[in-house]
């Protein structure tokens, strides 16, 4: 028996910036993981992820993260996805150094 | 110090010019990211959690002036301000953008520096001791031999695609300051009946599997160098694993075959190939040396230095932790720590290199040193200067007088920056550093090692800590085991853990269990934790981890 599927984002690394980004539902790149694609479907998720190996040129190592419905939009689950919505712990460095966090 | 003959710098600008077409084509989408990973990574170009990191070599850690200058250029017009200097002697830049690191590699290659071979399954950059050619208790400077090593192994054609990662690393003196035999091969320069020559280890690592480096010679002649590596990295890349990534490093091919197997396999491939070797690289040796002079020093008299001493206790305090015996009795060898407390272990700030370039070029001889414990070095100044000297590395930032002491931590990257990482690494040094002071407690414990590592793969050394922190995931969350009684001297052993881990919030507490119970149970103070554990062993240090919650569950 297969494993309930949690819900996802479609997460990579810009290929020029080298930053993290997540994609849309429209199938864009965005910075903010609260503008991200929840997808709550198995084969959603896959055919999402097939569509960002499909840029290689946007953007490096796309995969799906556990994330979380959140009042303001998805959220990260694991530790390591909290951290790469922020950037480091040791310098203001990365995303919070923008705004949007 | 070696400068670049025309060999190498044509080599470097060619590879340079190869790697700026290679990010065009990338970027043209003419390449695609499974062709470009292997020839970014044969450049040093990493992409990690946050961005991409350009890992630099710095050749057995000797930076120039205008090198340190160069990468403070660096860390300025590409990067964030600052650079990561590494327990493999090397400096990483954190945030470079993909279209900028063609310029940044030529910029490298301005001053004779380069990211090539600090990555990927080759003869990795050769460390050394940090003190080397200055150091008083040195049979000889391990530098040249490093260099003919680095020469030899850039571009080998035979060992470009090895099993693994291979990593190389010689010591000149007994005091073992380069952790060899917790290296691929670990060599030590010995004499044998007035001659000069190598003990020769194999098969050390740390990593998932952490091995001691075995002897494989205990004399080889000098003249036998180059053969006989050559005769050891071909014996392992034939013999060597490529079925299993973790079963893949030398330390594996020498566990599973026995050291005298491989031995016997190593000098019957030394018998075929040494007469190959007709004297050219004892030439090329010789060339070398002749570039590792020792400066002209300049004979200064001392009694300034011993009346700042006497009277400027801030000066003592750095002079008694900071230093260590040069040669010659009027110089001092200077560890400048990159340690200040709360901050990043092994950062440096643009200015600060600067500094450090500016103190070196004025008072050292123009040389600098970069040590594996992610300190800065300056290998030759006159202690007459060092009161002065000591007065810019305040204003700098850089007098933390905490060398050898808690706060002196091996941390990597951990999760704050590497992909491969499962928790952090960095906080829990800066908090560990920074609640000690608080406490008061730094002095009091003295001499200590602690290594952390922010994954299974030990960049930070922690099989090798007196005390040693490994973050790891479990079940989603940020955990902590401590391993204890590890040493990266001469008597290289792997600490053995604890017991259970700790929690993020839990490792500082933790921490301090432990070295109450050391300052409880030392015979005196003279004798250090890591005496007191050897005498002990380490069931009351257990007990101070783990008594309290096993009485309260």
């Amino acid at each position: 028996m297969s494993r309930k599927f949690t819900p996802k984002v479609v997460t990579a690394n810009d290929l020029r910036m080298g930053d993290v980004v997540y994609m849309t539902a429209a199938g864009s790149w965005t910075r903010d993981h609260a503008e991200a694609e929840l997808i709550e479907d198995e084969a959603h998720g896959e055919l999402r992820l097939l569509a960002a190996l499909g840029q290689p040129g946007i953007v490096v190592g796309p995969y799906l993260a556990e994330a979380r419905a959140g009042a303001n939009g998805p959220e990260p689950v694991h530790f390591r996805e909290v951290f790469r919505t922020r950037g480091p712990s040791n310098y203001p460095h990365g995303k919070q150094e923008a705004a949007h966090v | 110090m070696y400068k670049y003959s025309d060999f190498d710098e044509a080599f470097v600008r060619e590879r340079a010019a190869q790697f700026r077409g290679q990010v065009e084509r990338r970027l043209s989408g003419a390449l695609t990211e499974d062709e470009f990973r292997p020839l970014r990574l044969m450049n040093g170009l990493y992409l990690q959690l946050h961005a991409y990191m350009l890992r630099v070599a710095i050749p057995y850690g000797t930076l120039r002036a205008d090198q340190m200058r160069q990468l403070a250029h660096i860390a300025e017009t590409w990067d964030k301000g600052y650079g990561h200097f590494t327990t493999r002697q090397n400096i990483q830049f954190n945030w470079p953008k993909l279209p900028d690191v063609p310029d940044i590699i030529d910029a490298l290659a301005d001053v004779q520096m380069h990211a090539i071979q600090t990555s990927g399954n080759t003869i990795r950059n050769v460390t050394t001791d940090a003190f080397a050619g200055a150091a008083a208790d040195e049979i000889a400077d391990p530098r040249p031999v490093a260099e003919l090593i680095r020469q030899w192994s850039t571009d080998h054609a035979e060992f470009q695609f090895l099993p693994r990662k291979f990593k190389i690393a010689i010591t000149g003196s007994a005091d073992d300051r380069a952790v060899i035999r917790a290296h691929d091969v670990g060599l030590q320069i010995v004499e044998k009946d007035g001659e000069t020559g190598l003990r020769v280890f194999v098969g050390g690592g740390l990593g998932r599997t952490p091995m001691v480096g075995q002897e494989l010679r205990a004399f080889l002649p000098k003249a036998d160098l180059l053969p006989y590596l050559e005769a050891i990295v071909s014996t392992y890349n034939l013999m060597g694993r490529r079925d299993n990534k973790y079963k893949a490093r030398i330390k594996i091919t020498v566990f599973e075959n026995g050291i005298d197997a491989f031995r016997a396999a190593t000098e019957e491939e030394f018998a075929r190939i040494r007469p190959s070797f007709e004297g050219v690289d004892q030439a090329m040796l010789r060339e070398i040396e002749a570039q590792f002079a020792l400066p002209d020093f300049e004979a200064a008299p001392v009694e300034f230095y011993e009346r700042a001493l006497e009277v400027d206790p801030l000066f003592r305090a750095w002079a008694g932790q900071n230093l260590t015996a040069h040669r010659r009795a009027d110089h001092a060898i200077v560890t400048v720590s990159l340690k200040a407390h709360g901050q990043t272990p092994g950062d440096a700030s643009a200015s600060q290199m600067r500094v450090l370039a500016d103190i070196a070029e004025r008072y050292g001889y123009g040389e600098l040193r970069i040590s594996h414990e992610q300190n800065v070095v300056l290998p030759h100044l006159r202690k007459a200067d060092l009161p002065a000297i000591h007065a810019q590395l305040l204003r700098a930032g850089l007098a933390t007088a905490n060398v050898g002491l808690l706060s002196d931590i091996i941390a990597c990257p951990g999760m704050d920056y590497c992909a491969l990482a499962t928790a952090r690494s960095i906080p829990v040094a800066q908090e560990l550093a920074t609640h000690f002071r608080k406490i008061g407690l730094e002095e009091e414990i003295g001499a200590l090692k602690i290594k952390i590592s922010g994954c299974i793969n030990a960049c930070g050394h922690h099989h090798v800590g007196h005390i040693g922190i490994l973050g790891l995931d479990r079940a989603g969350v940020e955990n902590y085991q401590i391993t204890l009684g590890g040493d990266a001297g001469p008597a290289t052993t792997i600490g053995e853990r604890a017991g259970p881990g700790f929690a993020y919030d839990e490792v500082v507490p933790a921490i301090e269990r432990i070295l109450r119970a050391y300052l409880a149970l030392r015979s005196d103070r003279a004798e250090s934790f890591i005496e007191a554990f050897r005498r002990l062993g380490p069931a009351p240090f257990k007990e101070a981890l783990y008594g309290e919650a096993r009485d309260a569950a």
